[in-house]
């Protein structure tokens, strides 16, 4: 297994959670394809760890911390994707345009 | 300062008396004395405490005990004490102690505060605290009821600390500021009550007079400074006991006319004199303390504190002045005692005479009688207090100065009478009172100044002598205008309280016995009290060893002549000043009433002409210059300010629009941009990011 092969993983994974949260029209998958583009980026740094073979591995305890905060993410954002719902009957991000300049 | 200081200074006097003893031979011989001890290190308190006290009674006079009358009596008690106590040390051991600290030093001359304490100062010191004790009590009844009466004591102080820097200076800035500072106390004393307009103009005429003669002053002081290299009076004496041949010798004859200017400014010297008489406008204790007693005579302090360098045995320095302070000295005392007959202001005649006193006592230090000098100006000063306090009392009584107003006074004021006669005879010099001691001691040195060669003195004798004639014929007339005869003025005089007479009759006890402490052939303490001098050891003064018969026998008679033509003349009662005066001399009465026409003769030559090109110099630069600045500052601030609305309206105003402009215009358009769509927000951020990433990698 050479590098290159975790590269391409994390690649595609992350374009396919830029595509999703780009082009999504309910905020819970774009919340969902964010999920997508961290686990690409744990991958990346897990995998450049073990090829660098850090002796401390700041790559893997930085996956954990990502890990940790992810879920913390979702949890808020799902929260707040609830009472946007609740409160306008839509998750769609096209009809939340009160910050329009 | 440090006690240190003064000990090692001290020590070193020591040294260089018991060094220079070789020079005592022909001197008097006197020992050092003392030089150290708590009495003369403290010494420095006696100026002190009457500055002080001049500023304390002008920051709280009004709120302290009799207005600050007990303030300025208090620092006058302690001088007086402190003087006697020095004075008496003095008689019985002799006191040498120069203490000093330096203030400041410029290139190699250091600026130093001292205070000299040897028989030259103490002697002052004790005239000023007794004579200034006795006059400050005085002068609580006869300003009673005055307008500025605290300011007047606080003036009164302030001129008392000033006269004392400028006898305890051991050095000429010291005595500078000294100097400087009893004229600007004479000056406001004697515009005292300023609200009469020729009151002022006395203060004035004071003032510029003794301007004239400082700035002679200043001249010398530099010169000799410049030629010894140091400010010192023991530096300058130094050089002259040694007989160096340096910078000084070239420069003395110069240096010294120059001090003696200013000495003459002081103590009103003909011609300088004119503004003595003037100054009587100043209230009487004034006139007693400062323009009778010390002040006047530090003239003749400074002749005596640099007497060896006037005396000049060796003729190398300043002998050559000599002779012109003796001529100075014996003009003043003869053509001044001539004014004191034609005046008819009793102060007025006390004040020719002070003038007249003043010039047997310049006159006897140009004949090189430092003793008999400075032994006329102990003497003088308590009866000249004494008959000025004595006019006071008069004035007190009648509310005028004018004779015209007065008579038959003995009467109605004993103790002011008996007092004032006591001082006359005094001042005549009868014996024995203490007048003839001291007059009789400047005569006979005159007599031994001219048999010694100096021919000069001789003449001015003739001139003593027959001044001693004016006095007592001068003073018999006043004393009969005032006392004999009837009272001519209004109301009903009454004697004066006792805060005024009881300093009479202690200035009168002085007046009787303050000749007895140098009587020739009995006892000489008061020589050998003021020889007490550093560093020089014997002054080489002449001083009489015995009673001079053959002038005595000259003049008491003639004395006794002018107290009897003056009785002759005015002891009659008469009415009128007119028939009083009916004794002109043709010629020279009305040269006397016009007062020999210096006064006119300095304003004709000195005052209009300067003064009407002055005046129109000041109106010209006033027209012009002053104008045209003001004008130019007015016209300038237009502009300026018009400018700066110009640039306000234009361009701070601008900026601020312009500013707000471009801040609205570039918001409405950019505010385009922000479409509230989050997705598009996120797809800008990532081109962003794939912008500075393609950047990063190509660079």
């Amino acid at each position: 297994m050479t590098i290159i092969q975790f590269v391409l993983v994390g690649s595609a994974l992350f374009s396919i959670g830029l595509y999703g949260v780009l082009t999504r029209r309910n905020a819970v998958l774009i919340l969902a394809s964010v999920e997508l583009m961290l686990a690409a980026v744990n991958i990346n740094l897990v995998a450049f760890d073990v090829y660098l073979k850090d002796p401390a591995h700041a790559g893997q305890i930085f996956s954990l911390f990502i890990i940790a905060l992810a879920a913390a993410e979702v949890g808020i954002g799902i929260a707040i994707i609830l009472m946007i719902f609740r409160n306008r009957q839509s998750a769609d991000p096209d009809d939340l345009r009160l910050m329009r300049g | 300062m440090t006690m240190h200081a003064i000990t090692t200074f001290a020590a070193q006097i020591v040294l260089a008396t018991e060094e220079g003893g070789h020079a005592a031979e022909g001197g008097h011989g006197i020992e050092p004395g003392i030089t150290s001890g708590v009495i003369v290190e403290w010494a420095w308190l006696i100026v002190v405490v009457p500055l002080v006290t001049a500023f304390l009674i002008t920051l709280f006079g009004r709120k302290s005990p009799f207005k600050g009358w007990l303030l300025a009596e208090a620092a006058m008690a302690f001088v007086a004490i402190y003087g006697t106590v020095l004075f008496l040390v003095n008689a019985a051991q002799g006191v040498t102690y120069y203490g000093h600290v330096q203030v400041a030093e410029i290139g190699s001359y250091a600026i130093e505060w001292g205070w000299a304490v040897d028989g030259l100062s103490i002697m002052m010191y004790f005239l000023v605290g007794v004579v200034g004790l006795l006059v400050f009590t005085y002068a609580k009844g006869y300003m009673d009821a005055d307008i500025r009466y605290t300011w007047f004591f606080a003036s009164f102080s302030l001129f008392a600390g000033g006269m004392l820097v400028l006898v305890a200076s051991p050095n000429f800035i010291q005595l500078i500021v000294g100097w400087e500072l009893v004229g600007v106390a004479s000056f406001l004393l004697i515009g005292h009550y300023w609200e009469d307009f020729a009151n002022v103009d006395a203060a004035n005429k004071a003032f510029m007079v003794n301007k004239v003669a400082d700035a002679a002053l200043f001249m010398g002081a530099i010169i000799m400074a410049v030629s010894v290299g140091s400010f010192d009076f023991n530096d300058v004496i130094g050089v002259v006991v040694n007989g160096e041949h340096g910078m000084l010798s070239q420069y003395a004859f110069w240096a010294g006319l120059l001090i003696f200017i200013g000495a003459m400014g002081k103590s009103a010297q003909f011609p300088l004199h004119v503004w003595l008489p003037d100054a009587m406008a100043g209230p009487t204790p004034v006139s007693a303390l400062m323009h009778a007693a010390t002040m006047v005579t530090a003239g003749v302090y400074l002749l005596g504190r640099l007497f060896p360098f006037y005396l000049d045995v060796e003729g190398i320095f300043a002998a050559d002045v000599r002779n012109i302070i003796i001529v100075i000295g014996g003009l003043t005392l003869f053509l001044m005692g001539f004014l004191a007959i034609v005046q008819n202001d009793i102060k007025k005649v006390l004040a020719y005479s002070t003038v007249s006193q003043l010039g047997y006592m310049v006159a006897a230090m140009g004949a090189g009688a430092y003793t008999a000098g400075l032994f006329h100006l102990f003497t003088h000063a308590f009866f000249k207090a004494l008959l000025f306090l004595g006019a006071g009392s008069v004035i007190h009584a009648v509310h005028s100065n004018d004779m015209s107003d007065m008579g038959g006074l003995r009467r109605f004021m004993p103790r002011t009478y008996w007092t004032f006669i006591l001082g006359t005879l005094a001042l005549i010099g009868i014996f024995p009172f203490a007048g003839f001691f001291s007059k009789d001691e400047i005569l006979a040195s005159m007599r031994h100044a001219g048999m010694e060669g100096q021919s000069v003195a001789t003449f001015i004798l003739v001139l003593g002598v027959a001044g001693a004639f004016i006095t007592a014929f001068y003073m018999t007339r006043a004393v009969a205008l005032t006392f004999f005869g009837t009272y001519k003025g209004h109301g009903h005089p009454h004697e004066s309280p006792a805060i005024m007479t009881l300093p009479l009759i202690g200035l009168a006890f002085f007046a009787v016995t303050a000749g007895w402490v140098n009587i020739p052939g009995v006892y000489t303490g008061f020589t050998e009290w003021l020889a007490y001098r550093i560093p020089l050891v014997g002054l080489g003064d002449h001083h009489a060893e015995s009673f001079d018969w053959s002038l005595i026998v000259v003049i008491t008679p003639l004395a006794l002549l002018g107290i009897a033509i003056g009785w002759y003349l005015y002891g009659k009662d008469r009415d009128t000043q007119l028939e009083r005066d009916r004794f002109r001399i043709p010629v020279l009465w009305p040269l006397f009433e016009h007062l020999y026409y210096i006064n006119d003769f300095y304003s004709a030559v000195f005052v209009r002409p300067l003064l009407g090109p002055i005046a129109r110099a000041i109106l010209w630069v006033d027209m012009n210059v002053i104008d045209g600045v003001v004008n130019a500052i007015g016209g300038g601030s237009l502009a300026v300010a018009t400018g700066v609305r110009a640039a306000d309206e234009n361009l701070v105003d601008g900026v601020y629009n312009a500013t707000g402009a471009a801040t609205g215009g570039s918001g409405s358009v950019l505010r385009r941009s922000f479409t509230g769509r989050i997705q598009q927000y996120a797809a800008f951020s990532f081109v962003g990011v794939i912008v500075i990433a393609v950047v990063f990698i190509i660079l």
